[in-house]
């Protein structure tokens, strides 16, 4: 992490906008090139992407590792399905509006609690916190359907712009909704990137590294981390909003903490030491897991090997690794 | 007054088991400093084995109350494979803790998996030692005596676990590890020797937790990564890392859910989730805990 004072020039913030515009166009002509199925299991990526990269805003920058997140996403997720289904609301703009404070809400109660603690105690509560909102989701089944779920039909996109009825109704929502979803996840990433080069988040990097020190400077430690943990879960929330129209239907699986545990695994497949870490993990990981599914009966024997020699022998991830590769490939530049 | 007795009975039952889980979850934690998110998945192995072995005994014909014996091979079936995989788990406990639970969750998934490959995704049950016993009538009511023999087996493992602890050399080497494992390293203790025996003690705690409780339901996918979390609930609440505190959170734990299953049936597990998370609160090192 080296701090990027202002007397930095503008050039690689300029390639770096560069770079990311080259990604986003080529993610854009993308569904012209690949099948449908390939369209829904990249916007499955994407939306996990966002998952991680909110995810990451606490293990990276902030150094806490939260077990829970899938209470964030399960509750978008379902937030999405009551509003479908007591409110009548078939909006995919309502769902955000209106899901989004839902998430922020219960992600700034859960934040506030959980911050008091660091380290594993603050994993295990995480942990703790989340499945009680899985057992609720689980038993009061009257309400949230138990684990049959809650059924949630393709919503309308853009204030009814487009609607997905009759003929072909399936193909037209994959093909819009790809859009949809990486324009939202393009959203995410530029305010990711500003949350974590602002004073704010430079902040969270210093209490992570140390937490004495950062005291002494006069931050207050418990509310930074709180309106990171805050962030985080609105953030990992919103994929959760997304998610559910693309799946059609949400259980209370989204919320049980093996989830999490995979939230986890897709952040450190990318690596949490960087901001597009997250990013390339969520989609890595969605490849990875629906072909290991698709592939063998034993998916989980093979993603617990991959988790297993991650750790051992990639420790920072894909793209930790790769940029310490270059790095050792021209190391007069970095010198320079 | 009958089904208070029987009432109290299952929740001692109960405890007795999760304090098997919970106990060797907490020593490993005490020792090794590790969160081992695949210590539910070793309960799981136990459970699975001894319904396995049990199913070949009584087909090759051997009387059902010899099977009893199952019992304890189950949970040392267990404790080899704690043996085996002790050493690999080495190189972590001076990483970061985010990585050892990241390697601990993907043995879980890797154990979770080889459970599937080696019994199917079929339950197997161990019925026959349960039918071996008598059932007995408390009151108007009928209550199976091996439901007393699984509560002994757990006084008995809290006893003797007590003693070898708090009353034996190898207590005081484990202890002392615990305390801080270069000053013993320095004083000539052989560490590495004393991490093996504590993970395979609380693997074969794990495994006879499972095995003992395979005859009264049955074997099934997942089993164990429910009893990791209540483990956990129990730890959280006495104490990472103490006995004492284990036997105290397997009781309010098991106590809690009877009277939950009672009178609260909708929130019983969100209630003990809330007791875990209010005591991490109020007392994160738990109520017997020190670290």
């Amino acid at each position: 992490m080296t701090a990027d004072v202002s007397r930095v020039s503008y050039r690689p913030k300029l390639l770096l906008f560069a770079a990311a515009t080259l990604v986003l166009v080529l993610l854009a002509l993308l569904p012209l090139y690949i099948d449908l199925y390939q369209i829904q299991l990249l916007t499955y990526g994407l939306i996990a992407a966002i998952a991680a990269l909110g995810f990451n805003l606490l293990l990276g920058y902030t150094g806490l590792l939260s077990f829970g997140h899938s209470a964030f996403f399960g509750i978008g997720a379902y937030s999405v399905a009551f509003l479908l289904r007591d409110a009548g609301i078939s909006l995919m703009e309502f769902y955000i509006l209106i899901g989004l404070p839902i998430v922020a809400l219960v992600s700034a109660l859960l934040g506030y609690i959980c911050v008091r603690h660091t380290r594993i105690f603050f994993g295990i509560l995480t942990l703790a916190l989340s499945q009680v909102v899985w057992t609720l989701a689980y038993k009061f089944f009257w309400l949230t359907g138990g684990s049959d779920g809650l059924r949630v039909a393709r919503p309308n996109l853009l204030a009814g712009m487009f609607t997905f009825t009759g003929g072909g109704a399936f193909q037209r929502f994959i093909s819009a909704y790809y859009y949809y979803v990486l324009a939202v996840f393009a959203i995410c990433v530029v305010v990711m990137w500003v949350i974590v080069h602002s004073p704010f988040g430079k902040a969270l990097q210093a209490i992570r590294d140390n937490e004495t020190r950062a005291a002494f400077l006069g931050l207050r430690i418990r509310r930074f981390r709180w309106v990171a943990f805050l962030i985080s879960g609105t953030m990992t929330g919103l994929a959760g909003i997304l998610w559910v129209p693309l799946n059609g239907l949400t259980t209370p699986e989204v919320l049980y903490w093996t989830f999490s545990g995979e939230i986890v695994f897709m952040t450190l497949l990318g690596g949490f030491r960087n901001f597009t870490g997250p990013i390339v993990g969520g989609l890595l990981f969605t490849y990875l897991k629906t072909y290991a599914v698709a592939t063998t009966e034993y998916w989980q024997l093979l993603l617990g090997v991959v988790l297993v020699l991650l750790v051992m022998l990639l420790p920072t991830g894909i793209v930790g690794a790769l940029s310490a590769a270059t790095a050792k490939l021209r190391p007069k530049e970095k010198s320079a | 007054m009958s089904i208070l007795i029987i009432q109290i009975l299952n929740s001692l039952f109960y405890a007795s088991v999760l304090f098997l889980i919970a106990a060797g979850l907490s020593l490993i934690f005490g020792v090794m400093r590790i969160v081992n998110m695949a210590h539910g998945s070793f309960y799981a192995v136990g459970a699975f084995v001894t319904a396995w072995l049990v199913g070949r005994a009584i087909a090759l014909g051997v009387p059902a109350g010899w099977t009893f014996l199952l019992i304890p091979v189950g949970a040392a079936v267990v404790a080899l494979l704690g043996i085996v995989i002790e050493p690999l788990l080495r190189p972590f406990y001076r990483r970061a803790e985010e990585y050892q639970l990241l390697v601990t969750f993907g043995l879980l998934l890797i154990l979770e998996d080889v459970i599937h490959l080696l019994w199917g995704g079929l339950p197997l049950s161990a019925d026959p030692v349960m039918d071996a016993l008598p059932i007995m009538r408390i009151g108007g009511l009928v209550y199976p005596a091996y439901n007393l023999v699984v509560i002994g087996v757990g006084v008995v493992a809290a006893l003797l676990l007590w003693a070898v602890i708090y009353r034996t050399k190898f207590g005081v080497m484990l202890r002392a590890t615990s305390q801080d494992r270069r000053m013993a390293s320095a004083l000539g203790l052989n560490v590495g020797l004393v991490y093996v025996s504590a993970f395979a003690i609380g693997c074969f705690m794990a495994g006879l937790g499972g095995a003992i409780i395979v005859p009264t339901q049955t074997a099934v996918l997942g089993m164990g990564i429910d009893a990791l979390i209540l483990a956990f609930v129990v730890v959280v609440i006495g104490g990472l890392g103490s006995l004492q505190g284990a036997l105290v959170g397997a009781l309010i734990v098991s106590f809690v859910r009877t009277a939950g299953i009672q009178f609260f049936p909708e929130i019983e597990l969100a209630v003990l989730y809330l007791i875990a998370a209010v005591v991490l609160l109020v007392k994160p090192t738990g109520l017997f805990g020190t670290a």
